[in-house]
């Protein structure tokens, strides 16, 4: 075996026991840290690939941006002790039915599609080619999706301040 | 074996070679991950050690004391031997505690700033990572130090630590921006996210002086910022002694707390490092205009010593922060933050679009 493959399997092994522990865990905060180091090595995936600009994205925005986000909400919300309830036998059989069903489907299309695999070398991927390419307005560029989600998050930034906002003290006072 | 202290390219390539000359590529890979990964470890913890000896004589000699004096010449050995007394502690865990996220969180903390120590130029072709997104991979990476710091608040069953970390978490996410931020604005000078890159664009002058009065504003945002960001003084309430004892790592013993502690040093150093690569010409000598002969003497200091003089110099100025300034207030810490930092760093930025748009810096 190759060290590509060696790489690849390490890390597809690593996704798959981390994701399976992330929803088998019954205390809430090792299922987040699952999920961080699902998330993690998916990143080293795209390392291993040289695509580095996915992969600092990946472990800039889910692992310490998201991932942080849920850890914090369940640090203000949880107590240590506290551990989710065995599902019940039904549930357990149904979950574990579609589950199986579902990796049934996605891999059988995965295996009978042609990707046109060619071993080319790797393509540099340039910074200053994203970036263009983000604010581009011509084919293929990204200028418009780019604007939709600034003005997107710009409204959920406003409504997060205006509702952690405290009234107006002289306004209670009137009430 | 060619070897020069002026560019350490040849010397690695003839590594390189040697290596290749012996076994397969694959080995060579093997055998070269496994070289670095050692120079670094001991490197980082060497580097640790002596930086915690240094704070130490720097607070003393603030304080008007002589700090440790008897383990060797000068005090030097002071911190191995309190890492030999570290080794032996016994490692105690608290009653309820979740066993192995408090066994993880340290290493969460480790793992994130050695990851960002490899990706710093510290001589010409002494670089171990050369990403073209390198400044967005330090900060992507640093992120990370921020889970470990909440695991170990939230999994060591204490009200102190989970304080302690809530507080650490809110100020790292907080400043985390500014530090961005203000590195983006050397990022828009250099034209670039590489690290040898942008070392390489101030060879005719340091972007502290080309780049005018927005970035040295930049440089004194990130120096603030990257003081919170690695919860030191006056922004330590995280771990503010007297009221939450010692804030996340409260419940830590032994080596466990050496990590945390190791960590917090190197955080410092990755701060002072990234200051002097981005801002102060990393291992590029100083140079003025047309001074000749002062600028032949420069050049005949080698780069890593100009480095790590740098370094040194600007983790001075942070240790002198920590010891001269009172301890912030959580509201003050957070206001300090939203309210002057972001607005001057986001007015900062689009001057200095302005001005390489205009081509005015040098």
């Amino acid at each position: 075996m190759s060290l590509e493959q060696i790489m690849f399997t390490l890390f597809a092994v690593m996704i798959m026991v981390f994701s399976i522990l992330t929803i088998a865990s019954r205390r809430i905060l090792r299922a987040a840290t699952f999920l961080l180091f699902v998330l993690l090595s998916t990143a080293g995936l795209y390392f291993w690939l040289n695509y580095e600009f996915l992969a600092g994205v990946q472990v800039a925005l889910y692992a310490g941006g998201i991932v942080v986000l849920i850890i914090f909400s369940i640090l203000l919300t949880h107590h240590i002790n506290h551990r989710f309830d065995k599902p019940a036998l039904g549930n357990l059989i149904a979950g574990i039915g579609v589950a199986v069903l579902g990796s049934a489907l996605a891999i059988s299309t995965l295996l009978s599609f042609d990707f046109g695999t060619k071993a080319t070398e790797a393509i540099p991927v340039d910074v200053n080619a994203i970036g263009k390419q983000l604010v581009s307005t011509e084919h293929n560029g990204y200028a418009l999706p780019f604007e939709v989600i600034s003005i997107l998050l710009l409204a959920a930034l406003i409504g997060a301040i205006v509702v952690a906002r405290k009234e107006d003290v002289t306004e209670t006072e009137s009430k | 074996m060619k070897f020069s202290i002026y560019d350490f390219s040849s010397f690695t390539q003839s590594i390189h070679e040697l290596l290749t000359g012996v076994m397969s590529p694959t080995w060579v890979f093997i055998t070269e991950l496994a070289i670095v990964g050692l120079i670094f470890l001991l490197f980082y913890a060497v580097l640790g050690l002596f930086l915690v000896y240094l704070e130490r004589r720097v607070c003393a000699f603030i304080q008007n004391r002589l700090g440790p004096n008897r383990v060797g010449p000068q005090g030097i050995f002071q911190t191995i031997a309190d890492l030999i007394k570290l080794l032996f502690k016994e490692l105690f865990v608290v009653k309820n505690a979740d066993k192995f996220l408090f066994n993880l969180a340290p290493f969460v903390v480790i793992i994130a700033s050695l990851m960002a120590i490899g990706a710093l130029p510290y001589a010409k072709g002494l670089q171990a990572l050369d990403f073209n997104i390198g400044l967005f991979y330090i900060i992507a990476v640093t992120s990370l130090g921020v889970v470990g710091i909440l695991l170990a608040g939230w999994s060591s069953n204490s009200k102190y630590s989970l304080l302690g970390a809530m507080r650490s978490g809110a100020q790292i996410i907080s400043y985390e921006l500014s530090v961005g931020l203000s590195l983006l604005a050397i990022i828009i000078f250099a034209g670039s996210m590489q690290l040898s890159v942008i070392v390489e664009s101030q060879a005719n002058g340091w972007w502290i002086f080309k780049g005018h009065i927005p970035a040295f504003i930049a440089f004194v945002i990130f120096l603030i910022a990257a003081t919170a960001e690695t919860n030191r003084g006056p922004f330590d309430l995280a771990e503010a002694e007297s009221e939450l004892t010692a804030g996340f790592h409260t419940e830590y013993t032994g080596i466990r707390f050496a990590f945390f502690f190791l960590a917090e040093y190197m955080n410092m150093f990755l701060a002072a490092a990234l200051a002097t690569t981005v801002f102060l010409g990393g291992w590029m000598p100083l140079h003025f205009g047309n001074f000749e002969t002062f600028n032949r003497i420069m050049d005949f200091v080698p780069p890593i010593v100009w480095f790590f003089g740098k370094t040194f110099v600007v983790i001075y100025i942070i240790m002198l922060f920590k010891w001269t300034f009172p301890r912030l207030r959580i509201d003050q810490l957070l206001t300090l933050e939203w309210k002057y930092l972001l607005p001057i760093n986001l007015v900062n930025i689009v001057l200095i679009a302005f001005l390489v748009l205009m081509g005015w810096h040098f």
